[in-house]
């Protein structure tokens, strides 16, 4: 025992997954550290290191816990029980495949900790119900599932019936639910994210960030420090950058150091790095650095940034307008005079983090004079242009490969590790590693745009819409990220989906020393949707119409013209999306009038509902993708994919795609996935891109392929296609063929045919009225929100919602509806509980996103408008998920308690206050 | 590296802390939040690690015919699973409560005082059930009232040679029922905006003969409401929900913070006591052990 007092560490005995280990470490280190480094057994995550997440969810003695918050001297004698056990009498191998067929793991990074917690209760409740289940899982948070297949997957278990995932034939793949094809890794624990691997020999690095907003800073003698400092190799600063000290997104917005110049922007910037042994870059405190600094008085917030005199926070923007976007149509001032009805207020939202379990993490080899960076990421093009540029090099000096990324929702968009890494493994000629705290992954990332949005909206006596103007600052906080980008797409959307002959729609990206704001699930439109669906209903209110009809005469269908100028062909299909729910939308109302009635007036309930609508693909560029498929001589079919799956599924659905166009099984190919080395640029995963884009360039790489085939074999259109081994068989009709693919001529690989497809979304400029078509398409959705309010205590609890999705087609089916769950739990935070406060909330105890606890059940409808110039008709779903939720909800509220609320989130004490008639804080 | 002592003996515990400044570590969910929080901005500094965990005889549950005693280490768990007397219904309500699962199996009730946020859910809990804390050192043992134990915002009378040792809690009086209500802005894993215990006992008549009611989160430290308390007293339980003044509450001095504002937390608070007298009230009354 360690009863006496050991400097440094010690020897460890315990018992991991029934076999017994001993491990030499410190025994303050947390388990889940020592499991991971000791051990190996990197499928316990850690995910903030503070027993706020469960990722780590491990069993001490039979009970579950979380690894981070047990000592590892604590672990002397325990029976630890981790994910990568077989669990109880093998329940966490039954609890695996039923998370497969449910769809319950996306990205993947709670899962370890979901099944053993799930394993945990399970064991000691075998006949278990919903509600136990969602005690149990209610310390392990996962940001993409909105937990209901979780809970699904388990209570299959727990009834001994286990959902089986179909196997998909050639030809039928699209469509089917086939179980993720990159799932087992995922809930076997053997996933490898960003944290997960490295170089036995790699240094590590750690950042040391300004705890200011606004400060200036010297720095004195580092060397001094390093000399003194046993196992600290550098100390990194600006002066090491061997290129451009500089990063961003637009040619115009590379604004951001990758290492401060004398002068820090904002809470979180980096400052210098330590390089060397782990023990000493987290041996060393930040005070100890000979760093001055002389602190400023930040701009915080867009009011204080566009006020006369504020400071200017980039030289080259005197007035901190990053960036602006507009839409013009119509006449708005002649015709809103016009209108029976005018609706109008301001609208405010905070920053929204991201909140992926899976903090930045990664690790750079200097291979002769390239650079291979493995991390976690959501654009792996991207990070080699940016990372060429730090290190003055050619782009085809850098490669790219992702680790598994748990969660993105576009806060891995930006680079974050991947410049300084580069710049680390140049410097020192070695390996270098690194991973990010929770603390320094949300004060550093950026997150969703604050908005202040003013809107106003007219309708006429039939409640037509007549005009609609939108006035938004987005906070961007200190750097430009992807601030442009929601300055576009905020003015194309802001109207809402609907029919508007008279629009003046404009939005500005503002400067100012707050945490940076980039891509967030919906670029800036979530926040005004909370305005167009708030003015929609005021107008339904002063007109006596119905919510729901409102929204249906005014709806953007087939054949209609956007305020953009753009006319919707095909796929416009939020006319559908709404008959579709409208009977549970009248249930609903009818529901709430019955449980209002019966109220003592201390809880009342509510239904909202919102519409959104989002362009699918980047904003009026072109983002093309390029996907390929080989065969080889010993029939060899591999599919080269260079789209990141951050958890939405794109692996799977690209290659539903690339078989179907083939004509062969899903499960017959191999697939090489996002290696800038080996696959094309598929773009980024963003803008709801990938099954659209994407999922043409998987098609069109099958479909060439199967023309060659075709043609080799002189084959009709209709032929049916098998592979066994080497052997390819074409039967067309009566007749067959059949080719031995070692006669064929291969290249240096063994490759004997492959196929490459490449697709660019149609899309067009915007003019300086926003005139164009942005996008190739759109996603269309309604929902509706079912609320039940505390009229006391202000508390909301959301108890049902009803989601109706135009996706063209569904690829498949299970990872819709979980990207449907993901956005709408997402969207639910944002509405009722998330708000970043720099230099408050940077933890999750203090940043509250939602759990198991939390979601309603969700009724989805899919419905497939198909697209004609999608894959199979299918369009985008990831972004739309989240955009109607929250307005969805607002209406709920004010339907139950009769307030209009303008702010979210709406926190308890905010609804009070509203309630009470108090000013709001 | 600093140092760490895991002793299995209060002797050998008590003689590491009188001799250097430990970090006390039992179930470690306050310990290593607060590290990965200074970690998070680079403050690497760390005490040598008094680990009491293997301590046996801080385990223990022990009852007798005139009071109850907890353990130090004893878990939120421990206590949820416990067959006690009801009055103990709302410690073991904020049990259940009280962060996840993992959470309720490392955390110890004593962690929960020691660490002394206002927030602590535990707090109002020992309040409303005359608690006392034992501590231990080498000079000797000591009891303290938990409303004296708990001087301020994070901060109590422990020593830097002392450790606390248990929770005493006296048997309740014959029929007090416990209750205890949470509110936060989601359902689980949620830091409390504020939280109410009560313990209550009447008599065959439905009359109050005793009555604890206590708050948190709503000042620096949790209080008891004695005026509130003084008010119920010979008053029949039914109507202990339209007993409660504004006035009972003057010992609370809510702030605004992230969570919530001050005004709201005193709204809330006389709110969140209202409801807890209506389910005491409503509750049929079962006789204390």
């Amino acid at each position: 025992m360690l009863d006496k007092a050991p400097l440094g560490v010690s020897t460890i005995r315990l018992t991991v997954n029934g076999e017994a280990v001993t491990v030499s470490a410190d025994p303050f280190a947390s388990l889940a550290n020592t499991l991971r480094d000791e051990l190996g057994l990197t499928g316990t995550k850690i995910g903030c290191d503070a027993g706020d997440c469960g990722a780590c969810t491990i069993r001490v003695d039979g009970e579950q816990a979380c690894a981070c918050l047990v000592s590892t001297g604590q672990a002397e004698g325990a029976d630890i029980e981790t994910v990568e056990g077989p669990g109880p009498d093998g329940l966490t191998e039954k609890l695996r495949k039923a998370f497969l067929a449910h769809g319950a793991a996306q990205c993947g990074i709670c899962t370890p900790g979901m099944l053993m917690a799930a394993t945990d209760h399970l064991a000691r409740n075998p006949a278990t119900s919903r509600a136990e289940i969602e005690d149990a899982l209610g310390g392990v948070l996962c940001r993409c599932t909105g937990y209901l297949k979780i809970v699904d997957a388990i209570l299959d278990v727990a009834g001994g019936s286990v959902l089986e995932t179909p196997r998909a034939e050639g030809g039928n793949a699209v469509g089917a639910r086939i179980a993720r094809v990159d799932g087992w890794p995922k809930v076997a624990g053997t996933d490898l994210f960003g944290a997960d691997d490295a170089p036995a020999d790699a240094l590590w690095m750690r950042v040391v960030r300004s705890p200011h907003a606004r400060a200036t800073f010297t720095l004195g003698d580092l060397d001094a420090v390093v000399a003194a400092t046993p196992g600290l190799e550098t100390i990194l600063t600006h002066k090491d950058v061997p290129g451009e000290n500089s990063f961003g997104i637009f040619p115009h917005t590379r604004d951001q150091p990758v290492f401060a110049e004398g002068h820090a922007r904002f809470r979180g910037e980096a400052i210098v790095a330590l390089v060397g042994t782990k023990e000493a870059v987290y041996g060393l405190s930040d005070t100890d650095l000979p760093i001055a600094w002389t602190v400023e008085p930040p701009v915080t917030g867009v009011g204080e940034a566009r006020i006369d005199g504020a400071h200017v926070v980039h030289s080259g923007k005197p007035d901190n307008v990053l960036a602006s976007g507009r839409v013009k149509c119509g006449d708005v001032e002649g015709a809103r005079p016009t209108a029976a009805v005018i609706a109008e207020g301001r609208f405010e939202t905070g920053f929204v983090e991201h909140a992926y379990i899976e903090p930045e993490a990664g690790f750079a080899v200097p291979v002769g004079d390239r650079m291979e960076i493995t991390c976690c990421t959501q654009a792996p093009y991207m990070d080699i242009d940016e990372t060429a540029r730090v290190l003055g090099v050619e782009k085809s000096q850098v490669r790219i490969r992702p680790s598994a990324c748990g969660g993105g929702f576009g806060g891995k968009l930006d680079v974050s590790v991947q410049p300084l890494l580069a710049v680390a493994a140049r410097v020192m000629g070695k390996p270098v590693r690194i991973v990010y705290t929770r603390t320094e992954s949300m004060s550093s990332s950026p997150k969703r745009h604050p908005a202040q949005v003013w809107a106003r909206s007219s309708a006429d006596g039939e409640g037509r819409l007549v005009s609609f103007e939108l006035d938004g600052d987005f906070n961007t906080g200190a750097y430009a990220s992807w601030g442009p980008t929601v300055a576009g797409r905020v003015p194309v959307h802001g109207m809402g989906p609907y029919k508007v002959p008279n629009v003046l729609t404009e939005a500005r990206a503002i400067y100012t020393n707050e945490t940076p704001a980039g891509a967030f699930r919906g670029f800036g439109i979530p926040q005004a949707a909370i305005a167009h669906e708030t003015l929609l209903d005021d107008l339904a209110e002063k007109l006596k119409m119905d919510r729901w009809q409102i929204r249906r005469i005014n709806a953007l269908g087939n054949g209609d013209t956007t305020p953009s100028g753009q006319t919707l062909h095909a796929s416009a299909g939020l006319p559908e999306c709404l008959d579709a729910l409208k009977p549970d939308w009248e249930a609903a109302l009818q529901r709430v009038a019955e449980f209002n009635a019966r109220s003592d007036g201390r809880k009342r309930r509510g239904v909202g509902i919102g519409c959104m609508w989002y362009g699918c693909g980047n904003t009026s560029v072109a983002n093309p993708s390029t996907m390929r498929i080989t065969l080889k001589q010993d029939g060899t079919l591999t599919f080269f994919n260079g789209a990141v799956d951050i958890g939405q599924g794109s692996t799977t659905v690209l290659l539903q795609m690339a078989a179907d166009g083939l004509g062969l099984a899903p499960d017959q190919f191999d697939m090489v996935i996002g290696d800038t080395d080996l696959t094309f640029d598929a773009g980024k995963t963003s803008a709801s891109r990938q099954t659209y884009v994407s999922g043409n360039a998987s098609r069109l790489a099958g479909e060439d392929l199967r023309a060659k085939i075709l043609k080799l074999a002189n084959a009709g259109e209709d032929a049916r296609l098998s592979l066994d081994g080497g052997t390819l068989t074409i039967a067309d009709g009566q007749a067959s063929r059949t080719i031995d693919l070692a006669t064929l001529e291969a290249d240096g690989e063994g490759i004997v045919l492959d196929g490459i497809g490449t697709w660019d979304p149609p899309a067009t400029a915007l003019d300086e009225n926003g005139q164009g078509s942005p996008y190739g398409t759109y996603g269309f959705a309604a929902q509706t929100a079912e609320v039940e309010v505390d009229m006391r205590l202000g508390t909301v609890k959301v108890i049902d919602i009803v989601a109706a999705h135009d996706v063209g087609r569904a690829i498949n089916p299970t990872l819709t509806e979980g990207q449907i769950h993901g956005g709408i739990a997402q969207g639910l935070g944002l509405a009722l509980m998330e708000e970043y406060l720099p230099g408050r909330t940077e933890n999750l105890h203090d940043y509250l996103i939602p759990t198991v606890g939390d979601i309603p059940p969700i009724k989805t409808y899919l419905i497939e408008d198909a697209e004609p110039t999608g894959p199979y008709g299918a369009k985008g779903v990831g972004e739309p998920a989240l955009i109607a939720t929250p307005p969805a909800i607002l209406g709920a509220i004010r339907h139950a308690t009769g307030v209009t609320v303008r702010q979210v989130p709406v926190l308890p004490h905010r609804l009070w206050e509203s309630l009470n008639g108090e000013s709001g804080s | 590296m600093a140092a760490y002592f895991r002793p299995t003996t209060l002797e050998e515990a008590l003689a590491v802390r009188a001799a250097q400044p430990v970090t006390v570590l039992a179930g470690g969910t306050d310990v290593y939040p607060i590290r990965a929080n200074k970690v998070g901005w680079g403050d690497m500094h760390r005490d040598d690690v008094l680990d009491i965990s293997a301590i046996a005889e801080l385990k223990e549950i022990e009852q007798t015919a005139d009071r109850l005693r907890f353990g130090a280490l004893t878990t939120w768990s421990q206590m949820r699973r416990a067959d006690l007397p009801e009055a103990f219904a709302g410690y073991q309500a904020a049990s259940r409560d009280v962060g996840g699962v993992q959470v309720q199996n490392r955390g110890t009730l004593v962690g929960n005082i020691c660490t002394a946020s206002p927030a602590g859910d535990g707090i109002p809990c020992l309040l409303s059930l005359d608690a006392e804390i034992e501590l231990a050192s080498a000079r000797g043992r000591r009891t303290v009232p938990i409303q004296d134990f708990i001087t301020g915002y994070r901060q109590t009378v422990c020593g830097h040679d002392e450790l606390v040792t248990a929770i005493l809690i006296p048997r309740p009086p014959a029929g007090a029922v416990g209750d205890f209500l949470k509110l936060g802005a989601r359902r689980y894993l949620v830091i409390s905006i504020a939280m109410v215990a009560a313990v209550i006992a009447a008599d065959d008549t439905g009359v109050i003969h005793h009555a604890s009611v206590a708050v948190g989160a709503c000042s620096e430290v949790a209080k008891r409401l004695h005026d509130l308390e003084a008010a119920l007293l010979g008053q029949p339980l039914a109507s202990a929900p339209d007993l409660i003044e504004h006035a009972h509450f003057a010992a609370l001095k809510p702030i605004g913070d992230l969570r919530a504002s001050g005004h709201y937390r005193d709204s809330a608070a006389r709110d969140l006591v209202r409801d807890l007298f209506v389910r005491l009230s409503a509750e049929p009354k079962r006789r204390a052990a």
